[in-house]
């Protein structure tokens, strides 16, 4: 069976759709990530025109990021205020990724780009993370302790100094705000909630509790991957919401199965996994960069295709 | 835009067929429009045609014409990056070819190339001065592309002959077609050239939902864009709602 994709112009194997949006769910789930890094590569993969693959993917994030906040709301594991901040970064940020996306589209270099920033940005928190999984797996050290409360690091001294309550920090304004600039850019470039960045951002940069990190940054990714779902169905109108329905079905119950298994597996072996799909992802992409493709053409059409 | 093209069109199907050399050749579609909805796998179409002159037939399948950028990527710093582009204007958009014999056998080079018959005669015009062989490069790799993506057929179909007069083919729209006008050019070829020819219209366009959906995409962006948000945003509140009672 197949359906027709109304904006990717093309037909799908739903079952396919529904099983790849099942998998990155689970492991989302499983290992507390956003997985959209794993989604837009395999969206591409199956044939999806790759601006239709980034704005849906941004689109069903939303209801990813929307059914997660829930559940840390719950056990009351997100800051607000830290989170209004970091969105209010984030909303410039998507702003600009997304004019920048169809800049870049009409250059055709927007493929070099997604990959150059893949490897890096990747490659950079895959090396980070193993060295941290390194020293407690190998080493038998424990995660760096925060000793005192207030453990400032310079940045935490740059101006406009906030208090945030629920995080027990007192530090500039603009950290948070930076940070959100980023992950919005990277939700509007990448097609990504970012949640892979924003997370040791949040742990090593504000010195957050490393509870309220994760419903934080999805706090706040729920509203760059609404803003820039938004932007990108007025500007591009790459925004499939067929396709994103199938994958937002997957998703929620992948992620839902997922997360219920999570208690299954040691934090420092979620880490290390995590870690491992975060370089491997870098690394196929860094191979693809550097060595001769196996077709140096490739053909645009106005439609997409 | 489309629309004013298809009149024109529409207007000189009228003409070509009304004219002198229609008398000795007809042919029609099985049907002239093609519906793409959400469950589209394809669409077969029969061509039915008569002739009362001896002669070979070819029929040529072209998709609404659009401009085509083919990039070569090329190697900077070590980086494989997009460089150098050609960009082919009014390339159509899907090329497909039916013949009651081999096209070498019964058209001339000359007529081949006039006449668009198979593939490597599909007319694709540069923008801009390419110097060769870079053209035959991007030419190549645009043909090559679009054949690996259905859209160009390679392979010349059967064009039957029932009788003496009477012809079919069998003609195939994969799921992937581009919408749009699509012209479907018959020839009755005589000694290597094309003494007759006809052109008919096939309109291929989204119906139904998938139509809908394309159409408040583009016309009603900003409402189509608080839709897929009201619809996440419920989709992943009713998610966790319904899995908190599990």
């Amino acid at each position: 069976m197949e359906i027709y994709l109304p904006i990717a112009q093309m037909p799908v194997d739903p079952l396919v759709v529904l099983a790849m949006g099942a998998l990155v769910g689970l492991l989302s789930g499983l290992l507390g990530i956003g997985g959209g890094f794993l989604m837009t590569p395999l969206l591409i993969f199956i044939g999806i025109p790759p601006a239709v693959a980034v704005a849906t993917q941004s689109n069903q994030l939303v209801a990813a990021s929307v059914s997660g906040v829930i559940a840390h709301w719950r056990r009351r594991n997100v800051d607000f205020k830290l989170g209004v901040i970091m969105l209010l970064g984030g909303g410039v940020g998507s702003a600009i990724g997304v004019a920048l996306f169809a800049k870049l589209k009409a250059m055709g270099q927007i493929d070099l780009v997604i990959s150059l920033t893949y490897v890096l940005f990747l490659g950079a928190v895959a090396g980070l993370m193993m060295v941290d999984n390194f020293k407690v797996l190998v080493l038998r050290r424990n995660m760096p302790i925060r000793r005192k409360l207030h453990e400032h690091n310079a940045l935490h001294r740059l101006p406009l100094r906030m208090r945030f309550p629920r995080s027990r920090l007192y530090i500039s304004a603009l950290l948070p705000l930076m940070i959100g600039f980023v992950g919005g850019l990277m939700v509007a470039i990448m097609g990504i909630g970012g949640g892979f960045i924003l997370v040791p951002a949040m742990i090593y940069l504000l010195g957050m509790p490393v509870g309220l990190v994760a419903g934080t940054s999805l706090f706040q990714i729920i509203f760059t991957t609404g803003i820039t779902t938004f932007l990108q169905a007025i500007t591009t109108h790459a925004v499939d919401i067929v396709l994103a329905a199938v994958l937002i079905v997957g998703g929620v119950v992948g992620a839902q199965v997922g997360t219920r298994l999570s208690h299954l597996l040691k934090p420092e072996y979620a880490r290390l996994a995590h870690a491992l799909i975060v370089l491997v992802v870098a690394v196929k992409l860094a191979f693809d960069l550097f060595t001769q493709p196996e077709n140096l053409f490739s053909v645009v059409t106005p439609g997409g295709q | 835009m489309k629309a004013a093209n298809l009149g024109a069109f529409l207007v000189m199907t009228a003409l070509v067929s009304g004219g002198t050399k229609a008398q000795n050749l007809t042919a029609d579609l099985s049907s002239h429009v093609i519906g793409i909805t959400t469950g589209f796998v394809g669409a077969n179409l029969v061509l039915f045609g008569s002739t009362d002159k001896a002669g070979d037939i070819a029929v040529i399948v072209r998709g609404p014409p659009t401009d085509m950028t083919v990039r070569r990527k090329e190697k900077i710093l070590g980086v494989w990056i997009n460089g150098s582009s050609a960009v082919f204007h009014d390339a159509p958009s899907f090329y497909a070819a039916a013949a009651s014999r081999p096209l070498t056998d019964i058209a001339s080079p000359e007529s081949q190339a006039r006449h668009g018959l198979g593939l490597e005669n599909v007319k694709l015009q540069a923008t801009r001065q390419i110097p060769e062989p870079r053209l035959s490069e991007f030419r190549a790799a645009l043909l090559a592309n679009e054949e690996k993506i259905d859209l160009y057929r390679a392979e010349v179909a059967p064009v039957t002959f029932l009788g003496e007069h009477l012809f079919r083919a069998d003609m195939f729209f994969p799921a992937n077609v581009p919408t749009g006008s699509y012209s479907v050019e018959v020839d009755l070829l005589s000694g290597g050239e094309v003494v007759s020819a006809q052109t008919t219209t096939l309109i291929v366009s989204r119906i139904g939902f998938s139509n809908g959906v394309f159409v408040v995409a583009h016309r009603h962006a900003s409402l189509y864009g608080f839709g897929a948000l009201a619809f996440a945003v419920a989709a992943g509140w009713a998610a966790s709602a319904v899995f908190r009672r599990v």
